[in-house]
């Protein structure tokens, strides 16, 4: 029983980061992942960020959406209610960096206010709960999806940093190379299509 | 009752959230430095440099903390200086201008190039694959990195050599981070004597490499009478602590490459 729980809980893990990965596979989230992935380090604090504030929005948004408005049949009003909540939780830890962690506070600066409003985030939180996951999975789910985050965020940042040296024709400077790139690393997670199912 | 259902609760989320914001902003709060950011708003806000802090913040941070005196910012000046040591309290401080100088003559006139050089117009790029056009491996290139790099319009290039005007520079260090020959450094703004050279060849070379090159003759040095001029490496260096603007030095180098900085 505890042996299959926690082959459940790889398979969860393993599937958000590789074959349903949000940036590359749901296309959620691209704004911070053709804005910030320039360089290494800030595309790293970033997504650090990103997990921190997934877990503890799951964390938050599923007992709300479950004991508070399916109870109710407010379930049509899951959108505004989880904007709402996740604002307040980045403003919380944005607070919370400030006091007790001000060189991360300085360090990751605008892209904690700009996760706010971060649609990977949202996506995570409705997603799963489509999904109908418990909570232990839920919160492996939006966890994964933050190393996912990561994992596309530091492969991509390599991908720009090499096209940095290239010689590229003029009419692909700046954002169309860097959509053409974008969409070849999008296309090669699709490879993993089905990986998961045959690991376990 | 079903249409207020859903206002109570997201009003009551809405309500908690925010209830939990002030009270961890309340209980979480973070002391300012208030004579910091006093001190920020004085200053200009360029976040040039120029005072060797990261940006104008750092630099009034660093006043704050006592860790610097007021008046390292030339592009604030006299005003920003007095209003900054009036908020520490400091007295009046004497503002420190610095120019940047290109230490090199060596225009067209004065070199010639030892080959054509076709490729990306830019200091840098030319410096990597050639070393140096010029006759002289440690002169201007001429192409205008440091005019491209200036916010202020104060350098020229002027027949293949730059020229800073000391009264547009604002002593920003852009310039002399970009020149590949590091033969742009900063001064103090005041009438003294300056080499406009950099060349540390011996005399020989130099006479080869440049008409107007210091070849290290040691005139300026015995000249002087107050010890300001020195030459070390082949190459005559004066110390503008010493200098008096007597224009001796100047008077008696056969090269003509030791000029006054009139101000």
């Amino acid at each position: 029983m505890t042996v299959e729980v926690i082959k459940g809980l790889v398979a969860i893990f393993l599937a958000a980061i590789l074959t349903e990965n949000y940036v590359l596979n749901k296309f959620l989230g691209i704004c911070p992942f053709l804005g910030v992935s320039k360089k290494l380090n800030t595309a790293v604090g970033m997504s650090c960020a990103v997990t921190v504030v997934m877990v503890i929005a799951t964390a938050v948004t599923w007992p709300l959406y479950t004991y508070l408005l399916v109870p109710n049949e407010l379930d049509y009003l899951q959108t505004i209610v989880f904007i709402l909540v996740i604002a307040a939780l980045v403003q919380l830890l944005e607070t919370i960096l400030r006091k007790y962690m001000p060189p991360l506070y300085n360090s990751l600066g605008i892209y904690l206010p700009l996760i706010t409003t971060n649609c990977a985030v949202l996506g995570v939180t409705m997603l799963v709960l489509e999904k109908g996951h418990g909570y232990v999975p839920a919160l492996v789910n939006a966890f994964g999806s933050g190393v996912g985050f990561l994992v596309a965020m530091v492969l991509f940042a390599g991908v720009r940093e090499r096209l940095e040296d290239c010689d590229i024709p003029e009419t692909f400077r700046g954002l169309p190379i860097t959509l053409v790139a974008a969409s070849l690393v999008a296309l090669s997670f699709l490879g993993f299509n089905g990986i998961v199912d045959g690991l376990l | 009752m079903s249409v207020l259902t859903p206002i109570l609760i997201v009003g009551m989320i809405g309500l908690l959230a925010g209830v939990m914001l002030a009270v961890a902003s309340i209980v979480m709060a973070v002391p300012k430095d208030e004579t910091a950011e006093a001190l920020e708003e004085i200053l200009p806000g360029a976040n040039c440099g120029a005072c060797g802090f990261s940006g104008c913040s750092g630099y009034a941070a660093a006043m704050s903390k006592g860790e610097a005196r007021p008046g390292l910012c030339s592009p604030g000046g006299e005003e920003v200086a007095r209003q900054c040591a009036e908020l520490l309290g400091a007295g009046n401080v004497q503002v420190e201008y610095k120019t940047a100088l290109v230490q090199c003559l060596g225009s067209t006139d004065n070199t010639t190039d030892r080959f054509d050089y076709e490729g990306i117009p830019s200091c840098s790029a030319s410096a990597l694959l050639t070393g140096s056009i010029t006759g002289c491996r440690y002169g201007c290139m001429g192409m205008g990195d440091c005019t491209k790099v200036c916010d202020y319009g104060a350098i020229t290039v002027c027949s293949g050599v730059a020229k800073v005007d000391p009264h547009k520079c604002k002593g920003c260090s852009k310039c002399v981070d970009i020149c590949p020959k590091g033969i742009i450094k900063f001064v103090p703004l005041k009438s003294q004597a300056v080499v406009r050279c950099s060349n540390c060849d011996k005399g020989r070379d130099v006479l080869q490499a440049c008409k107007i090159g210091c070849i290290g003759c040691k005139k300026c040095e015995n000249t002087c009478e107050f010890g300001a001029v020195t030459v070390e490496n082949n190459l005559a260096r004066v110390d503008p602590e010493k200098c008096t603007a007597c224009g001796k030095c100047a008077e008696v180098c056969p090269r003509h490459v030791i000029t006054m900085l009139e101000v």
